[in-house]
């Protein structure tokens, strides 16, 4: 048990240290840059927080991008109201999105299984097209909501000058665009991350788990399970709602497209790809599918030929001809095939591909370290 | 009244399209507990059948135009034309029904490679597995018709004789107003005669009760020696058949791109879910509710006290329905509960 | 008007002459020192300038950003003097000198906008973080064009638009660093108005089909105004979701509505659908009230046609740019685009391919960078010999201001890319309008 305990503060501290460490470990894959680095800490957070529900629970929600996306408009909605400041901006994030989980969560947890991932799904595809037409008095429709230099802001009016440009968000001085808003991001991600880390080993999680293996079981023992499922699918509710405010403190915009069924069907990929349930799967996944969105998007041609210039003109022409298919307009190729080879080698998602690397490598440094392969063995 | 009437007729018609494609979902969905992303991909991939038999029919000898010198600028005269004349013509036009004789062996192999290859693989497999392998495998299908043809819709025009309008209102003696596509005429008896096909091959052959009993339960119907993985096989094969043979029929309404698809899956997986878990008789009559009640909330009579009600009814009548049934329409307990 | 811009386009060559006199005087390091003026993703040194072509390379709109693409990369091609120059040798007044701009030799990056705001953020992001790039351009729609365009303001980066029709984007939402040389919503209504008018007569009842965001409704507004203006009626004007695919139910309405024209403010392929099943259900057939009924789309772009096959045969709309057009630089550029390509550019192709050039010289004409200074240069900029005769980006708005071309599907056409003939070139007089009535500010050219 003690064992245990120290394995999750390592655990802990090295995900810590590698969040923040992004920027430099990055850098070779080219994926060092601020904006890209806030996508992966903020999906971090959304799939964290979606793994809470469904990799503990078993209810596959097809509809949380609705928090994600309520969480950014509240958010705008307080720089353009209230403050520049980062922080209130992220409380009414946190805040709108709970309330909204909570009225989904109490209607939709009425049913389980696929009713409840349809229920969850009609809910947020509501709230998706009455956002892109409808409501765009408050969301500015396909366009997206803005920051303009009319905006009240009320409680920086009191306290600043109002400039000529448009002010940008902070936190108490700070600007929240490039490396200072990713380690805001990073910091709040690990926080996620440890509050995650808490819920696995609380009794609680024990409950949702128990939940997810079998609910009737559950239910005879006269327990009520609704109000710990209600608990856990607020928790998410919330933690998208953070995700969606801080995509908002990093770049003040909010649209509609945030909320559609692709965006709530995006998290569950990105949870299954990295591995439901486990801690840190989801992050890898989410990690994994921004990357494939940002950099694999923007390889060209011209670039492929700088690449595969070393090989003879004829040869690298096909080759350029082949692996165009693959990235640019093509990555959503490469990522339909990722997530076909993923889910069928590699049954848990990423993460199990790292067990097994770090089994194989374990196997082989058997015959250096007997202690550590006799506890492997005895694992096994 | 008309107009009342007409989008009864408009709600059918959708209806019959949401059915089509739900029916093929539900097979797969009830009978193999596959939850298969993918299915709006096959209904693409039979649209695209029709595409290209049209192309192999209209492949033409190419007359420069020589007005235009900067760029290859031709006239497409249709080989079928030149060596059959007139009938050339005629067969070109029906390109559509008769390329649901070219899509129908093309589905089965689809369908057939599919499940062999790939879904079998899944049955024992959790669904969050199956959603990631189909997903991933739908956005492949489609990423590659959209390098073989482009993401421009492609038109597909009816046959010239159906391409007009049927004067529906003469027939029920309500007087001229009341017109209709005949194509669309054409597409509601198509789905009804699909839809009767499949249950009768369902309710009447042996083979349709061993699957029916196979979605009752398989491990029984298994250990009676019964080969219920082949039949499975069959009933993928049988779902990709349907989805792509509507897909076929669908292209003159709306000219296909490679992303049809994606636009009717969620929408499928609802009409399956709402007409309730392994019951084909629930998704078609959700299909038909849908498609009706989409279809006069868009009136403006309708748009006019609720602005927006028609870009979310569907899903409105969904969570009301399935808030006020536990299973939908008619679903059986137990299936996809957990 | 017009004086005042002249005068700020002469203060700006003075700023470009001093400039250019200021960089011609010292080493660059010592300019960059003197002028101060440290701006994002200043080449500085460099022997390449970086420029990011951010466009559509899925979803609906891929084909239109995947021809947008072809056309960056033959101005690139030509701005290095590579290629046979197309448009640079038509172009005036012309500073390019085809050695890349200010002499250094112009790279690009890529991206994909993915048609969603927030994608083509990011996408824009990256090149502006990552790969330093000094100028943004494309895009296939007004959501995107506005999102990124307010993105390039904060960043500093000038964003030349790509296709966007919504008056907003230089209207309302106009911004200091964004700049839109494609035609908008009202400049369609303001040239197809009176060819309407001409065609159809001045008693008629029109019925409009909107898509539900905010294109949709500027289009229809300026439709409405212009229709409304000549004496026709609205019968209705009724929104419809965005993607609906099949449009029956708000077809159907219209066929004993009263009215005798459809008028779909569509685009892509919501206007392929709807126009195909406008025709399945025999509206073009029709007699109301005595008239042919007609369907008007106001935006067509060739790739929409070849979507709507026969349907577009005889439909008038309004175009920004024709490859038929026969003016020597609308000729220039599709024979070096055709003999890249083997096809004609399309007219997204075409204001990309110009923007590029145009940010380019507006470089050459400050000789430098600094955006604030390029800025300057391109407001109240007059040429001549980009295909849409004499042109101006007017100052107040950054929007160009050119003839409007009315086009009409062809009944019988001579190529699989005669789909449009030119009905009618609209002066670019009789679509110009006061900057003030849609709102909006530019904002500081120092951010």
């Amino acid at each position: 048990m003690k064992q245990k305990l120290f394995n999750d503060t390592t655990l802990f501290l090295t995900f810590a240290a590698a969040i923040l460490l992004m920027p430099i470990w990055l850098a070779p894959l080219g994926a060092s840059y601020p904006d890209l680095l806030q996508k992966f800490a903020i999906y971090g957070i959304f799939a964290i927080g979606y793994n809470i529900l469904f990799g503990l629970t078993g209810y596959l929600s097809f509809g949380h991008a609705a928090f994600l996306g309520v969480g950014s408009y509240a958010a705008v909605w307080s720089f353009k109201l209230f403050t520049m400041n980062a922080i209130p901006a992220v409380l009414f994030g946190v805040f709108f999105a709970g309330v909204l989980a909570l009225i989904i969560g109490y209607l939709s947890l009425r049913r389980s299984g696929i009713y409840f991932s349809i229920l969850t799904l009609a809910f947020a595809q509501m709230s998706y097209n009455l956002a892109y037409s409808v409501l765009t008095p408050i969301t500015n429709g396909e366009t997206g909501l803005q920051l303009t230099l009319q905006d009240p802001r009320m409680i920086d009016a009191m306290f600043i000058e109002v400039g000529e440009g448009l002010p940008i968000t902070n936190l108490f001085g700070i600007k929240m665009s490039g490396y200072s808003g990713f380690y805001f991001c990073a910091v709040l991600l690990i926080i996620c991350f440890y509050i995650s880390l808490r819920i696995f080993r609380s009794p609680f999680g024990l409950m949702l788990r128990g939940i997810k293996s079998n609910q009737n079981r559950m239910n005879y023992t006269g327990l009520n399970t609704r109000p710990y499922m209600l608990a856990a699918f607020v928790i998410s509710g919330m933690f998208a709602g953070l995700a969606g405010s801080l995509l908002a403190v990093t770049d003040p915009l909010a649209g509609a497209e945030r909320m559609q069924w692709t965006a709530s069907g995006e998290v569950v990929l990105m949870t299954i790809l990295g591995g439901v349930g486990t801690l840190i799967g989801p992050i890898l996944g989410a990690g994994l599918i921004k990357y494939f969105e940002n950099i694999f998007s923007s390889f060209n041609n011209n670039i492929l030929h700088d690449f595969f210039s070393f090989l003879p003109d004829t040869l690298e022409n096909i080759v350029v001809q082949v692996t165009g298919l693959f990235v640019g307009g093509g990555w959503h190729l490469t990522l339909g095939l990722l997530f076909v080879i993923v889910v069928v080698y590699l049954p848990g998602g990423i993460v199990e591909g790292f067990q097994r690397l770090a089994r194989l490598l374990s196997r082989k440094k058997q015959p250096d370290k007997t202690s550590s392969s006799l506890k492997n063995q005895s694992a096994e | 009244m008309d107009s009342i009437l007409i989008q009864l007729l408009n709600g059918l018609d959708k209806g019959a399209a949401y059915a089509l494609i739900a029916l093929g979902l539900t097979l797969v969905f009830g009978t193999l507990g596959i939850v298969n992303f993918a299915h709006g991909a096959i209904f693409m991939l039979g649209a695209f059948c029709a595409v290209t038999f049209r192309k192999l029919l209209t492949l033409s000898e190419k007359v420069q135009d020589p007005t235009v010198t900067l760029f290859a600028a031709y006239k497409e005269v249709p080989y079928l034309k030149i060596w059959f004349g007139d009938t050339g013509l005629m067969i070109i036009d029906y390109a559509v029904p008769l390329s649901i004789l070219f899509s129908i062996p093309i589905m089965i192999l689809v369908g057939y490679v599919m499940e062999r290859g790939l879904i079998r693989h899944f049955y024992k497999r959790p669904h969050a597995d199956q959603i990631l392998v189909t997903f991933g495998l739908a956005i492949v299908i489609q990423e590659l018709i959209k390098a073989a043809f482009g993401a421009n819709p492609i038109p597909q025009p009816p046959p010239d004789i159906v391409s007009g309008s049927a004067n529906v209102g003469l027939w029920l003696g309500l007087g001229e107003a009341l017109v209709y596509p005949w194509w669309r005429l054409m597409y509601l008896v198509f789905s009804a005669v699909m839809i009767f096909g499949v249950f009768s091959f369902l309710k009447y052959t042996t083979y349709g009760m061993v699957v029916r009993a196979g979605m009752w339960d398989r491990e029984t119907v298994g250990l009676l020696g019964i080969n219920i993985e082949r039949r499975f096989t069959i009933v993928f094969a049988l779902a990709a058949v349907v989805a792509g043979v509507a897909g076929v029929m669908y292209t003159p309404i709306l000219p296909p791109d490679y992303h049809m698809g994606m636009d009717f899956l969620v929408l499928s997986f609802v009409v399956v879910v709402v007409g309730g878990m392994g019951s084909l008789g629930g998704a078609v009559a959700a299909g038909f509710l849908l498609g009706i009640v989409q279809s006069f909330a868009s009136m403006n009579e309708i748009k006019d006290i609720f602005p927006g009600i028609d870009q979310i009814i569907i899903y409105l009548v969904a969570v009301v329905i399935l808030l006020t049934r536990p299973r939908g329409l008619m679903g059986r307990a137990g299936v996809m509960e957990d | 008007m017009s004086n005042s811009n002249k005068f700020s386009r002469r203060q700006a060559l003075k700023f470009g002459a001093a400039g250019a006199a200021a960089m011609g005087a010292g080493p660059l390091i010592f300019t960059r020192n003197a002028w101060a003026q440290a701006f994002p993703n200043d080449p500085g040194s460099n022997a390449n300038v970086i420029l990011g072509f951010n466009v559509p390379q899925t979803g609906p709109y891929s084909d239109e950003g995947a021809d947008e693409l072809r056309a960056y990369m033959l101005a690139v091609k030509h701005l290095n003097g590579e290629g046979d120059g197309g448009m640079m040798n038509t172009f005036t007044p012309s500073s390019l000198k085809g050695n890349g701009i200010l002499g250094k030799k112009v790279t690009y990056t890529t991206g994909d906008t993915q048609t969603k705001s927030d994608a083509a953020r990011a996408s824009a992001k990256r090149m502006i973080e990552k790969d330093g790039a000094l100028m943004i351009t494309g895009g296939s729609s007004s959501g995107v064009a506005v999102a990124v365009q307010g993105l390039c303001q904060e960043a500093g980066i000038i964003f030349m638009a790509g296709l966007t029709h919504s008056n907003d984007t230089t209207g309302k939402d106009k911004k200091r660093y964004g700049f839109r040389h494609f035609f908008n919503a009202y400049m369609s209504g303001a040239a197809l108005g009176p060819v309407l008018e001409k065609e159809y007569g001045t008693e008629r009842r029109a019925y409009h089909l909107t898509a539900d965001y905010t294109w949709g409704w500027t289009q229809e507004e300026s439709m409405r105004q212009f229709t409304e203006g000549m004496g026709w009626q609205t019968a209705a004007a009724v929104k419809t979701p965005v993607g609906a695919g099949d449009f029956s139910q708000y077809i159907t309405p219209v066929l004993n509505s009263g009215a005798d024209v459809l008028v779909l403010n569509h685009y892509g392929k919501d206007m392929i659908n709807s126009l195909t099943q406008s025709i399945q259900f025999g509206l073009r057939d029709k007699q109301v009230n005595g008239k042919n009924f007609e369907i008007v789309v106001p935006l067509f772009s060739r790739l929409m046609a070849q979507g709507a096959g026969e349907n577009i045969k005889g439909i008038l709309g309004s175009t920004n740019w024709n490859w038929s057009l026969q003016d020597a630089g609308s000729q220039a550029f599709v024979k070096s685009f055709g003999a890249e390509y083997g096809f004609p550019p399309s007219m997204a192709a075409h204001t990309c391919y110009v923007q590029t050039l145009l940010y380019a010289n507006a470089c050459e004409m400050t000789g430098t960078f600094y955006p604030p200074e390029v800025i300057k240069a391109l407001e109240g900029f007059s040429f001549d010999g980009m295909g849409n005769g004499k042109t101006e980006y007017r100052a107040e708005d950054h929007q160009c201001f050119k003839d409007v071309l009315v086009v009409r599907g062809n009944e019988n056409p001579s190529s699989q890319f005669d789909l449009l003939e030119v009905v009618e070139t609209t002066p670019r007089s009789q679509v110009e309008y006061d900057a003030k009535i849609f709102g909006g500010e530019l904002g500081p050219y120092k951010v």
